[in-house]
C-alpha cells in the first residue's frame, strides 16, 4: 500500500493540531466523548494507525475516485480534491435540503449524488460503502469546530429534535436529557456517562467491532431504555442530530472517532 | 463488560415478564405495607435479580453490597443500609413507583404499564418486575441493615 504511509501521518499531525478546541455555546464544561474514554481509548483515536476508523476513511477515499452509475462520474470527477471541496462540510450538517423541505443529513446529501448526479443504485444505510464515503468526507473537517448553519428553514426542525430530545420515552421512561445534561461524568454501571456529542461519526466502537453512523448510536441508546427505537434514515433521527449539532457547537470534528 | 452496552442487545433479548393484570395495591402515607402477592418474597431470590444488570438494572445506578463495585453506577444513592434507613413498606413503594415521591425521578416505576411513551414492542403492557420478583427484591432490601 504505497502512498498510505504519508497519509496516514499527515492525519496524524491533523490529530495532534485538532486536540485543542474552546468549547462555546451556552453549555458550560462542554466536552468530547473522547474525554471521557480510558487512556487506551483516545490513544487508539489519536494515531491514524492505531486507529481501526482509517480502514473505512481509506475505503471511502477510493469510492470517491471511482466512476460510478449510468453517468460513470466518480465523486471526484465532479469534486476533485475532497481535501479543498469537502473541507468544513461537515461542520454544518444536517443542512436545508431544498429538494424534500426538509434537514438531510450528510450520509443522506451523499446518498442524494449518488442517486441522482452519478445515476448509481443507492447504498443502503449503514452499508460499508455509505459509512466509508461518509467518514471519507466528514474526515476532511477533522479538527474543524462543529458550525450548525443559521438557517431559519432549519429553525421547527431543531426545535422538534430538541422536543425529543428532552421526552421521556420506552419502558425505563427515560429522556436523553435524563442522562446526557444532568448526569455526564457519573458511572451507569460499568460506563462513564458522557455529554452525548455527535464529534466523531462515523466511528469506530469497540462494542460494535466496526464503524458505525450517528443514527447507530442514538438508537442503542433508545433500546438501552426499551423504546420502539426510530428506523435508520427516520425524520426524527435527523431532527435530533440538527439539535445534537447545534448543542455541540464549537466543539471539534473528529471523524473517525474511536468509542468504548 | 460495558452494561449499558450489552444492554441494547440485551434489552431485546430478555425475557419479558409475563403479561398478567397488575395487582391492586394501597398506598399509605410513602408506603404500601402489604405484599404484592399475600406472601413474603424470596431474599435469596431477591439478591439475585438486584445483581442481574439485565432484568432489574438496579446496580446500573445504585451501587449495593455486591461484587464487581466497579460496574456499579453512581446516578443513585446506595442500597446499602437501606433496610435500616426505611421500612419494608417504604421500600415497596419506592422499588413499585418512585415517581410517586419524586415525581421527575429517574428511576423507574417497577410495577407500572401506563403513562409511558413509546415502549417497544416485546416490554409492552408488562411491568419490569412481576409483582413475586418485587417481593423477592423487597425482601433482600430490609436484609440491608448499616
Ligand atoms: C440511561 C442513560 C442514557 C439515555 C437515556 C440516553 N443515553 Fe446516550 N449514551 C449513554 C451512555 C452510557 C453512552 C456511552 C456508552 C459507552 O461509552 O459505551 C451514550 C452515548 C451517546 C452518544 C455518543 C457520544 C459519543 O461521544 O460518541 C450520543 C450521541 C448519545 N448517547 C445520544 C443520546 C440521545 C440522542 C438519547 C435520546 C434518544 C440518548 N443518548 C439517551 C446513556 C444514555
Ligand atoms: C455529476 C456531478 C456530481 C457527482 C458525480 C457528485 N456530485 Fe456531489 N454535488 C454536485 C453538485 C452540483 C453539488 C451541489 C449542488 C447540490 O446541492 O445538489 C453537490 C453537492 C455535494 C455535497 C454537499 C456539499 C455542501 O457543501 O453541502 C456533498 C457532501 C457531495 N456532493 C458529495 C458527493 C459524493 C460523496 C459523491 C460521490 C458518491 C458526489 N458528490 C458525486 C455534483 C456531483
Ligand atoms: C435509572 C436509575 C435507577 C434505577 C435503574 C434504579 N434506581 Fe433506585 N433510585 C434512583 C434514584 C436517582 C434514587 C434517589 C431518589 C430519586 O431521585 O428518585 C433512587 C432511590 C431508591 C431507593 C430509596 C433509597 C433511599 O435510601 O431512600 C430505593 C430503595 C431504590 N432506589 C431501590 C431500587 C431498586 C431495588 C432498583 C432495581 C429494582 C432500583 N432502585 C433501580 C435511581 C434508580
Amino acid at each position: 500500500m504505497t502512498g498510505r504511509a504519508p497519509r496516514l501521518l499527515a492525519g496524524l499531525l491533523a490529530a495532534c493540531l485538532a486536540g485543542s478546541s474552546a468549547p462555546a455555546g451556552d453549555m458550560l464544561d462542554k466536552r468530547s466523548g473522547a474525554d471521557f474514554m480510558s487512556p487506551e481509548n483516545r490513544a487508539m483515536q489519536a494515531d491514524d494507525m492505531s486507529n481501526p476508523g482509517m480502514f473505512a476513511v481509506l475505503d471511502g477515499e477510493e469510492l470517491w475516485n471511482r466512476p460510478e452509475g449510468a453517468n460513470g462520474r466518480s465523486c471526484a470527477g465532479c469534486h476533485g480534491e475532497a481535501a479543498t471541496s469537502m473541507r468544513g462540510v461537515a461542520t454544518r450538517y444536517p443542512a436545508f435540503d431544498e429538494r424534500s423541505g426538509r434537514p438531510i443529513d450528510l450520509a443522506g446529501r451523499i446518498g442524494e449524488c449518488r442517486r441522482t448526479r452519478q445515476e448509481a443504485s443507492p447504498l443502503p444505510h449503514e452499508s460499508p460503502e455509505l459509512i466509508a464515503l461518509t467518514a471519507y468526507v466528514a474526515h476532511q473537517s477533522r479538527g474543524m469546530p462543529i458550525s450548525p448553519p443559521q438557517d431559519e428553514r432549519l429553525a421547527q426542525f431543531r426545535e422538534n429534535g430538541r422536543r425529543l430530545y428532552e421526552r421521556r420515552i420506552g419502558q425505563l421512561d427515560l429522556s436523553c436529557a435524563s442522562c446526557h445534561d444532568a448526569r455526564w461524568g457519573e458511572r451507569l454501571g460499568g460506563s462513564v456517562m458522557p455529554q452525548g456529542h455527535p464529534t466523531a461519526y462515523p466511528l469506530y466502537r469497540l462494542e460494535w467491532q466496526a464503524v458505525g453512523s450517528l443514527q447507530r448510536r442514538l438508537r442503542n441508546c433508545m433500546i438501552g431504555v426499551r423504546a420502539e427505537a426510530f428506523a435508520f434514515g427516520a425524520p426524527e433521527l435527523i431532527e435530533l442530530e440538527l439539535y445534537l449539532m447545534e448543542r455541540a457547537a464549537g466543539l471539534t470534528v473528529e471523524t473517525p472517532g474511536v468509542r468504548p | 463488560m460495558r452494561w449499558w452496552n450489552s444492554l441494547c442487545v440485551l434489552a431485546m433479548l430478555a425475557p419479558p415478564a409475563a403479561a398478567e393484570p397488575l395487582r391492586p395495591y394501597v398506598v399509605e402515607g410513602d408506603a404500601i405495607t402489604r405484599s404484592l402477592t399475600g406472601r413474603p418474597g424470596d431474599a435469596e431470590n431477591g439478591r439475585r435479580l438486584v445483581m442481574d444488570r439485565h432484568r432489574s438494572l438496579c446496580i446500573l445506578c445504585h451501587a449495593a453490597p455486591l461484587p464487581d463495585p466497579h460496574l456499579q453506577g453512581t446516578l443513585a444513592p446506595t442500597l446499602a443500609g437501606a433496610g435500616s434507613r426505611l421500612s419494608e413498606g417504604q421500600i415497596r413503594l419506592r422499588v413499585v413507583d418512585m415517581k410517586r415521591l419524586v415525581p421527575d425521578s429517574i428511576m423507574p416505576a417497577y410495577y407500572r404499564t401506563g403513562g409511558l411513551a413509546q415502549v417497544a414492542a416485546s416490554f409492552r403492557d408488562r411491568p419490569i418486575l412481576t409483582a413475586e420478583e418485587i417481593e423477592d427484591v423487597v425482601a433482600f432490601l430490609v436484609t440491608l441493615k448499616e
